[in-house]
């Protein structure tokens, strides 16, 4: 997802009988679903987990500009760069809400994007392949924002008040995201031979990232079980996973292209699809920083961060002078 | 974010009805005013994802997008000018991706390369502070599709000065650093700003029938602007020197014919196909 394999810190999920009575006054509150706000108690380990998920969450708006931004001077009409102007535009401010949830406890943003461009923080997985043709575009809207829906909307109900909050708002700009990137695909394999070719590559190439994007089984994990007592997670990743590929298949089918994986197959006694193998070595490869464009994605952050240190540093000066300026008026008068 | 709202088209102003000299004039301004936002919004998109605070990431998308829009708008009236002169019909992608760059008429200014923020900011404030105005009088055209166009497009590009004009003064009059690289900036874009004041036949002819303006009759006020703005950055104004034109004629720099490979590339690579 676009946090991945959050680390709670923690070594058990915990007993709340086993809990001092001073610490289960929380537990209780979550088990209300009462929302919990930045000014209120909570135990270190949540805010903890909160700050890595809600962190790895804003990165992964962040670059995800990248891929995208790579075809935007490229756009093949005046309407489709546009919408995907205003689509890079959207996750930037999807980064500024999750940011801004992330300072409510208590770590700056200059702090967390220290954290990435440091190689400390990661952001999903899939924004470590590349986008080689138009398509790719389509794709990155219809699969991979598709998939984030998956893991977002749930969210919305989440424990943590600002989180919920921001989610609320990146949902309805996130399927509205989704749809033009089908409509992309529509297009593309209403088309010519060349264009249909294009869409099928797309999908090859980025069906089983975004099938991974969910993370591996956690139905053992610890960490998500924890997660899940404290409805910062709501749902498994097989679950969600589920859930995508059988929101997905009829998809494909419409546009008449070809999901590359020999053993999908619908399971009337289950009533959802069965789907193939995913290769976990990949994704960990990816995870460790052996994707296509890990190195490159990381590259073009550090240097914009670098390049506009002059851009922020005179901003501040500025800043300050003005501020001066009205002290050095306010004692005047 | 500003989506490109449909602008009511009101009945065809009925004075210049059959008047091909002047048709021929009102699509020479539609594809000027088109051009230029295209052009710089296209450079604006180079900066996707790579600005100094991500505040800016939104703000220059923004931008970016009102001016694609403005392209878009102009580009209309662009085809129904040619299509009432009984020409081929010709849409915004034929526009945008199917001409060369000699066919282009934007300024110069606009497709001078984005080079480090100092270059981007200057460059959008000194267009934005000429833009501003041409649109102003352009809204009172007696053309009614050009007057609909420049007063959405006003809107847009008053919010769009002043946020440049903020931003030449906080880097012009911040660190010895920032205050260098703006002073840099300005002296290399300095030759193209005369540009955006000349006129030709076409303007005088627009601006005699009330349909245009005359570019000259702006230049003291943008004078009057870039000074207060240049002296609130504590910035020097070049000394006027020798002017580099060509743009609005279709004779650019080296750099648009890079631009438009880029921009134009699906719809010349794939010319058949419809996206």
């Amino acid at each position: 997802m676009y946090a991945q394999m959050v680390d709670t810190g923690l070594a058990k999920v915990e007993d709340l009988d086993a809990l001092p009575p001073a610490e289960r006054a929380f537990p209780a509150r979550i088990d209300a679903d009462v929302k919990i706000e930045p000014q209120d108690d909570m135990p270190e380990a949540y805010r903890r987990t909160l700050v890595r998920q809600i962190q790895q969450h804003a990165h992964s708006e962040i670059v995800g500009m990248l891929p995208e931004g790579n075809w935007v001077t490229r756009a093949p009409s005046l309407k489709r760069k546009a919408i995907l102007m205003a689509k890079i535009q959207d996750e930037a401010g999807h980064g500024l809400y999750l940011y801004s949830a992330a300072e409510t406890l208590g770590v700056s943003r200059d702090a967390m994007t220290g954290d990435l461009l440091a190689g400390k923080v990661k952001y999903s997985s899939i924004f470590n392949y590349p986008t080689l043709t138009w398509a790719d575009i389509g794709a990155i809207g219809w699969l991979v924002d598709g998939a984030a829906i998956m893991n977002q909307i749930p969210l919305c109900r989440c424990s943590y008040g600002p989180y919920a909050r921001a989610m609320i708002r990146i949902c309805k700009e996130e399927s509205f995201h989704q749809r033009q990137g089908f409509d992309i695909m529509m297009a593309m394999c209403a088309g010519t031979p060349a264009q249909k070719a294009m869409a099928q590559d797309a999908l090859d190439r980025w069906w089983w990232p975004s099938v991974m994007m969910f993370g591996p089984s956690d139905a053992q994990s610890v960490h998500s079980a924890q997660s899940a007592r404290w409805k910062i997670k709501l749902l498994s990743n097989d679950e969600l996973r589920q859930r995508f590929v059988d929101q997905t298949v009829p998809q494909a089918e419409y546009l008449g292209l070809r999901i590359p994986d020999a053993d999908l197959a619908w399971n009337p006694e289950r009533g959802h699809y069965d789907f193939g193998a995913i290769d976990w070595d990949e994704f960990y490869a990816v995870i460790k920083g052996h994707g296509p464009c890990n190195r490159e994605r990381i590259e073009v952050r550090r240097k914009a961060w670098d390049d506009g240190a002059w851009v922020r540093e005179a901003a501040l000066a500025h800043a300050a002078k003005r501020a001066a300026r009205t002290d050095d008026a306010a004692e005047a008068a | 974010m500003s989506a490109v709202a449909a602008i009511e088209v009101p009945s065809r102003a009925a004075t210049h009805a059959g008047d091909a000299s002047l048709d021929e004039a009102l699509l020479a301004l539609a594809l000027r005013q088109a051009d230029s936002p295209l052009v710089l919004a296209q450079r604006l998109c180079e900066w996707i994802g790579k600005a100094p605070i991500l505040e800016e990431d939104i703000a220059q998308a923004n931008v970016g997008l009102d001016l694609v829009g403005q392209a878009r708008l102009w580009y209309a009236y662009a085809g129904e000018i040619e299509v009432r002169m009984g020409r081929v019909a010709r849409g915004e992608d034929d526009f945008a991706f199917r001409r060369d760059a000699s066919a282009f008429r934007n300024v110069l200014l606009v497709e001078q390369p984005n080079g480090d923020f100092a270059h981007t900011i200057v460059r959008q404030f000194l267009f934005d502070a000429a833009q501003h105005l041409a649109l102003d009088a352009l809204a009172r055209s007696r053309d009614a599709r050009v007057a609909a166009i420049a007063a959405k497009a006003a809107k847009e590009v008053d919010y769009h000065v002043e946020r440049s004009a903020d931003w030449v003064v906080r880097l012009g009059d911040g660190t010895a650093e920032s205050h260098e690289r703006m002073q840099r900036a300005l002296d290399a874009l300095w030759p193209y700003t005369g540009e955006l004041f000349d006129a030709d036949a076409t303007d005088l002819a627009l601006a005699e029938a009330g349909f245009g303006v005359d570019p000259r009759t702006l230049a003291a006020q943008w004078r009057e602007t870039v000074d207060a703005v240049l002296a609130d950055a504590t910035l020097a104004r070049p000394a006027d020197g020798y002017v580099q034109r060509g743009g609005r004629d279709g004779r650019h720099s080296e750099h648009l014919g890079h631009l438009l490979c880029e921009l134009q590339f699906l719809q010349r690579a794939y010319p058949d196909a419809r996206w």
